[in-house]
């Protein structure tokens, strides 16, 4: 947690020295109002009480004096101490997001998407509690428990006060002790009901997601039973840490006050030998008061602190990854060709798996050509081309693009060469026409338009604000077919030398796809373009068809071809269509 | 390169803040009305269920009160023995040793009495509220299956989770920590003050200042921490819709080089974030500081005037008087301090068991114990009369539908995704009610039958495999309990997954959880087998199997040949030779039934479905 630190600039870190300093003083000018109560206490036992009315006057305004510093100083050092998190915390997650975009899908997916957005949210609001508290009550409860046991110890030796301090210090003791055992005791169990609140959510997603199947089979008793099973044993792990932390309480104020008991106790058994403990009776109470309250908010900040502590570890784990891609320099076209790509024995192999996902493939596509990959699910088709882009770098072997190996091209000069429309429809919420300018900004009216009428867009003129329309998060407001036909169009607008298509016809009917396809063919003629699809009829009649097959290819033709060399292709072709429409 | 991530031009967003801010505000005039009436309503249900446990509740109040006198008597007799302790104005000592210890032995026992019934009084309420909780779980876990399917069409799962984690969790421990502290900090503000004037009037007057103080600071306080915290909620929400908008869009951000305009507009949102969290942190922090500055001033008021009191009479033995009202000072500020976080605490606890019961008074799904459970032969013949059907009371999607099936009849229903497959699904197997007209099967409608029974007579199997945390046994005899093994077996040799089955370890005994990788189209093959233990007498398939090898979906297709024979079935049909075979066809298009009839009939007509049909296999173009 406290490693974050490390992301502070050195402003801050003055800043941070100086609330140090600020909760000392306020710490040491809070231990020293029981000094002037004890003074009082001297005043009142003394001879002339008549006269001394004057020094109790000043006695009385120098602690209003104390107070008013106190509290000025716990202004300043909370403002400070938030400021200063709240700075590094922005900056940290600033850091997060930068970082997550500069992943690769390699490491997106150790990570998983919804693990990195409780980490840059969640996680980091949590610590901004957890690190202002350790910053001004982590300063300030010990100093104080210091500073109040030096003048104990102080008053001891000039007094011969020294039974009253071993009182505070058996009571330190106690609380120590106290506190430690019931720490124990009670943090393995939150580790099991945090556990068991998983379960809840288990149990509970399952019935949800299955609730029709659940229905259609009467099982609702057997899903509530699971769940019933579950809430008993969580009932009962709270029920178990409830009886220990219930004591807490009464424990810790049972302590305060038996502590300002003995001290009584104590001077009235010792007053008849050593009467100038009397005088210090009050003094010293207020004084056990402030260790013992310091002792316990430290023990509350010690149960607090590793909640941060483990977001702390979260956090650093995104921060501390190694980016498995490098980038690399060139940025232009140094080879006279255009939208040619060869795979050299490319193989990739996920990290920690046992087994290629694609094995030995090479295959050189020329410009202007059409590719298509198909294979069942599983076969490696979308890795395949996941490594062109960059997101995923093959494992061994080569990917050249107009002869260059992806791995040399600089990251943003790569992407210009490819227009990338990705399985699912991902849209951003914004207009429509934001949405397509995504893939170049300053594209004209006419461009825009264009791109629509390839892309079988039309539908957005139905909206009544048209290219205003305002896209939801996540797309909710457009249909699956819509969002990948949009997402088509802000491909395509960029004109790229390469069109990769991962799947993206899928949502689309029959008719729509043909007639993207019609349309992408007549107006990117010279444009290279990858095709991964499940439909055969949305790929029959590319140039070249590459089938997969458990991460090798198996052939490599065109349709007629393949029909006839191909076992799995001719499989799947059969499962699609009829012998009679495969003949036609 | 366009990388521009705000994706609203800048006149249009104004205009749309304007209006979300009117609106909002509008909002929040109806909502704080409806919130006091809520508030009210919340209050008495939570009431209730807290009300089952009346004994506990009385029991732990009476030892909150005693407990709490207690607290209170101690510092008064502590007091005594302090004032026997100081010397009085001769500065002469007289006691004796043995009344310091007898007093003392008192004040010990009053304090671990205290402690005692206090620490029961926390037992009592926290298991009040343990099984406050679980009713409350059980409840929303049973209610889940009372509602009708349109409920969870228009709330996400997402949100029912939060409520039966998240809410009940803030429920039960905000009611342990409010309940057990009202209690208490009512005797306290009512017992001190009555304590410290039997002992002197005073000072007790100076002490109570700290209440009108203490509140005002209180409630400006957290009037103030509100404002910024609620801020500091919305821009957490905003940072968290963006980062997840942008995280799920990884790969075209990269793609499309978005990254840098990206960041742009995450730091102008972090910033708003860091200014909020701010001043949130630092008003909530504040609160403590301040609240210790007043009891300060007491502190020093009570020196000054006791000591005032104390030179007037000339007695030194008051100095004990001075410290025992310290004592009440501090004893005092702590109840008043809590009244901030039991209010706070208080709105929480209303806010998230609102939520709960919210969800339990749901509408439910008609009781229907008195219908038929029982039919005395199925045939399966079902027949649609006139059936009138809109998923909204605004928007009918079938119009007056007439169909019949015959016994052992295969019926596939085509369409493209989206067009509204699933809805003669929902007919079915009554997740929906149809709004008029009537469905028979074997002349009986099903209206006059237990939805339970209704949907005995059909098996299912869906494109969405689900299959629950269990054994293999205990998911196939989810559907027939009393299946006996050798049945169980027998399904999965004809649904071609009984040989997959022994080739894992633990064969029918292995558990299915999120660690076993067990393929999608095992998966389907398992919920065939389901289906087929049930043995049901009709039939709903989904035959999509697009996620599946091409090996294992001839095994699927084999399977769910097998499974139809001689059964109604009603086929979401995906393959042509599912279509042409069919004895009837139901075309669907946008949510509508647009056709009916078979292969040659439906061409003949040149319609949706001849178009439908040829675009499958037509590909003329050039790609």
């Amino acid at each position: 947690m406290f490693k974050l630190f490390k992301y502070l600039k050195w402003q801050e870190w003055l800043l941070l020295i100086l609330t140090i300093a600020i909760i000392s003083t306020q710490a040491l000018l809070s231990t020293t109002l029981p000094d002037y109560t004890i003074k009082i206490s001297n005043i009142l036992l003394g001879e002339n009480l008549s006269q001394s009315w004057g020094s109790l006057l000043n006695v009385c305004l120098i602690m209003l004096g104390l107070t008013a510093g106190v509290l000025i100083c716990a202004f300043i050092a909370n403002y400070l101490a938030s400021f200063i998190i709240t700075k590094l915390l922005a900056r940290v997650r600033a850091r997060i997001f930068k970082k997550v975009n500069s992943f690769s899908s390699k490491e997106i997916n150790n990570f998983s998407i919804p693990s990195l957005i409780t980490r840059s949210t969640n996680d980091l609001t949590q610590l901004q509690q957890v690190l202002t508290v350790s910053i001004t009550l982590g300063f300030n409860a010990p100093l104080t428990a210091l500073f109040s046991i030096l003048k104990v110890v102080n008053l001891a030796t000039q007094d011969g006060a020294g039974s009253l301090s071993i009182i505070n210090i058996v009571s330190v003791l106690i609380i120590c002790i106290a506190v430690f055992s019931i720490m124990l005791s009670v943090i393995p169990k939150f580790k099991k009901i945090q556990k068991t609140t998983d379960d809840l959510n288990k149990v509970t997603r399952e019935s949800l997601t299955g609730i029709k199947v659940v229905r259609a089979n009467n099982a609702q008793n057997l899903q509530e039973a699971k769940f019933d099973k579950v809430n008993t044993r969580f009932s009962k792990l709270d029920w178990f840490v409830s009886k220990i932390l219930s004591a807490v309480d009464p424990t810790l104020t049972l302590i305060m006050q038996g502590t300002s008991l003995a001290i009584v106790w104590v001077v009235g058994i010792l007053a008849h030998q050593n009467p100038s403990l009397i005088a210090l009776m009050t003094g010293f109470t207020q004084f056990s008061m402030y260790i013992i309250t310091a002792f316990t908010s430290l023990s509350m900040l010690f149960m607090f602190i590793p909640r941060g502590i483990i977001s702390g570890k979260r956090v650093n784990e995104i921060l501390d990854t190694n980016l498995s891609i490098r980038d690399g320099v060139v940025d232009n076209n140094i080879n006279n060709t255009k939208g040619t790509i060869e795979f050299k024995n490319v193989c990739f192999r996920y990290p920690d798996a046992d087994a290629d996902v694609l094995e030995n493939i090479s295959f050189k596509v020329e410009e202007g050509q059409t590719v298509a990959f198909i294979g069942s699910t599983g076969s490696g088709k979308s890795t395949l081309i996941n490594l062109i882009p960059r997101f995923y770098d093959c494992t061994s072997g080569e990917i050249l693009i107009n002869d260059i190996n992806v791995k040399n091209y600089n990251q943003s000069h790569l992407h210009n060469l490819i227009g990338f429309v990705p399985q699912k429809g991902v849209l951003f919420s914004g207009t429509i026409e934001a949405n397509i300018k995504y893939g170049k900004e300053n594209a004209s009216e006419d461009e825009i338009k264009q791109a629509i009428e390839i892309s079988q867009s039309d539908f957005i003129y139905k909206f009544p604000d048209g290219l205003n329309h305002h896209i939801s998060q996540g797309g909710k407001n457009v249909s699956g077919g819509q969002k990948q036909r949009l997402s088509i169009a802000r491909a395509i607008i960029r004109n790229p030398e390469i069109l990769i298509f991962d799947d993206s016809f899928s949502a689309l009917d029959f008719k729509t796809d043909r007639l993207v396809r019609r349309n992408l063919n007549k107006h990117f003629q010279n444009t290279t373009k990858l095709i991964v699809a499940q439909r055969i009829g949305t790929i029959m009649n590319a140039d070249q068809i590459i089938v997969l097959n458990e991460g090798k290819m198996v052939g490599i033709g065109t349709h007629k071809q393949l029909l006839k060399t191909c076992e799995i292709y001719k499989e799947i072709a059969l499962s699609q269509l009829s012998k009679e429409e495969l003949d036609k | 390169m366009n990388n521009q991530t705000n994706l609203t031009s800048p006149s249009l967003s104004k205009r749309e803040e304007k209006r979300k801010l009117k609106e909002h505000k509008k909002e929040a005039q109806i909502q704080s009305g409806k919130r006091a009436k809520n508030f009210k309503n919340t209050m008495k249900l939570l009431l209730k269920r807290v009300g089952t446990y009346k004994t506990s509740i009385i029991i732990a109040v009476i030892f909150a009160i005693i407990s709490s006198i207690l607290v209170v008597i101690g510092p008064s007799i502590l007091n005594e023995l302090m004032q026997i302790i100081i010397p009085d104005g001769n500065g002469v000592l007289d006691y004796q040793t043995s009344t310091v210890v007898r007093y003392g032995l008192i004040i010990l026992g009053i304090y671990l009495l205290a402690s005692g019934l206090n620490y029961i009084q926390n037992l009592l309420i926290s298991r009040m509220s343990i099984k406050v909780a679980k009713k409350m779980r059980t409840d929303i876990s049973k209610k889940i299956n009372k509602l009708p399917l349109s409920y969870f069409d228009k709330n996400s799962y997402g949100d029912v989770l939060s409520r039966v984690t998240n809410d009940i969790d803030i429920v039960a421990s905000t009611l342990e920590r409010t309940l057990s502290s009202i209690v208490t900090a009512v005797v306290m503000i009512i017992g001190i003050p009555i304590i410290m004037l039997t002992i002197n009037w005073q000072l007790t007057l100076i002490s109570l200042l700290q209440i009108p103080l203490s509140l005002t600071i209180v409630i400006i306080v957290v009037k103030n921490n509100q404002k910024h915290f609620i801020r500091q909620q919305k821009y957490l929400g905003e940072i968290n819709g963006y980062i997840e908008e942008q995280y799920s869009a990884h790969n075209v951000i990269k793609a499309f080089n978005g990254e840098e305009k990206a960041q742009e507009e995450f730091e102008k949102i972090n910033k708003k974030l860091q200014k909020t969290a701010h001043k949130a942190q630092f008003f909530s922090n504040i609160m403590h500081p301040i609240v210790n500055l007043i009891s300060n001033l007491i502190y020093v008021l009570i020196c000054l005037v006791g000591a005032y009191i104390a030179i007037q009479s000339n007695d030194p033995k008051f100095l004990a008087t001075i410290g025992t009202f310290m004592t009440y000072t501090k004893l005092f500020n702590h109840p008043i301090s809590q009244l901030g976080s039991i209010s706070s605490n208080l709105q929480s606890t209303m806010a998230a068991a609102e939520r709960v019961f919210e969800f339990l008074s749901e509408t439910e799904q008609p009781l229907d114990d008195d219908k038929l459970t029982t039919i005395p032969v199925v045939k399966g013949k079902i027949e649609f009369k006139n059936v009138n059907f809109g998923y909204s009371k605004d928007k009918q999607i079938i119009y007056d539908f007439n169909f019949t099936a015959l016994p052992g009849e295969k019926i596939a229903i085509v369409g493209q995704t989206g067009a509204g497959k699933t809805t003669m699904v929902n007919l079915l197997m009554r997740f929906y009610d149809i709004t008029s007209g009537d469905i028979l099967i074997d002349g009986i409608s099903i209206k006059d039958m237990s939805r339970n029974y209704v949907r005995s007579l059909f098996g299912m199997v869906l494109q969405d495999t689900w299959l629950f945390e269990g054994s293999i046994k205990e998911n196939l005899r989810f559907g027939k309990p009393d299946a006996t093994d050798e049945e169980l077996v027998n399904a999965c040799k004809l649904a071609n997954v009984d040989h997959f089955i022994h080739t894992e370890p633990k064969g029918y005994d292995m558990i299915l959880n999120e660690d076993t990788s067990i393929s999608a189209g095992q998966k389907q093959l398992l919920t065939i087998a389901r289906a087929m233990v049930q043995n049901a007498p009709m039939l709903i398939l989904d035959e999509a199997t697009s996620s599946v090898d091409t090996r294992t979906e001839i095994l699927i297709q084999s399977a769910m040949d097998r499974l139809t024979e001689g059964r109604t079935s009603f086929v979401i049909a995906h393959r042509l030779s599912t279509i042409k075979n069919a004895d009837k066809i139901i075309v669907m298009q946008d949510g509508n039934i647009v056709e009916t009839g078979n292969h040659k009939e439906l061409l003949a007509k040149n319609g949706v479905y001849k178009e439908l049909y040829t675009s499958q296999f037509e590909t003329g173009e050039n790609f």
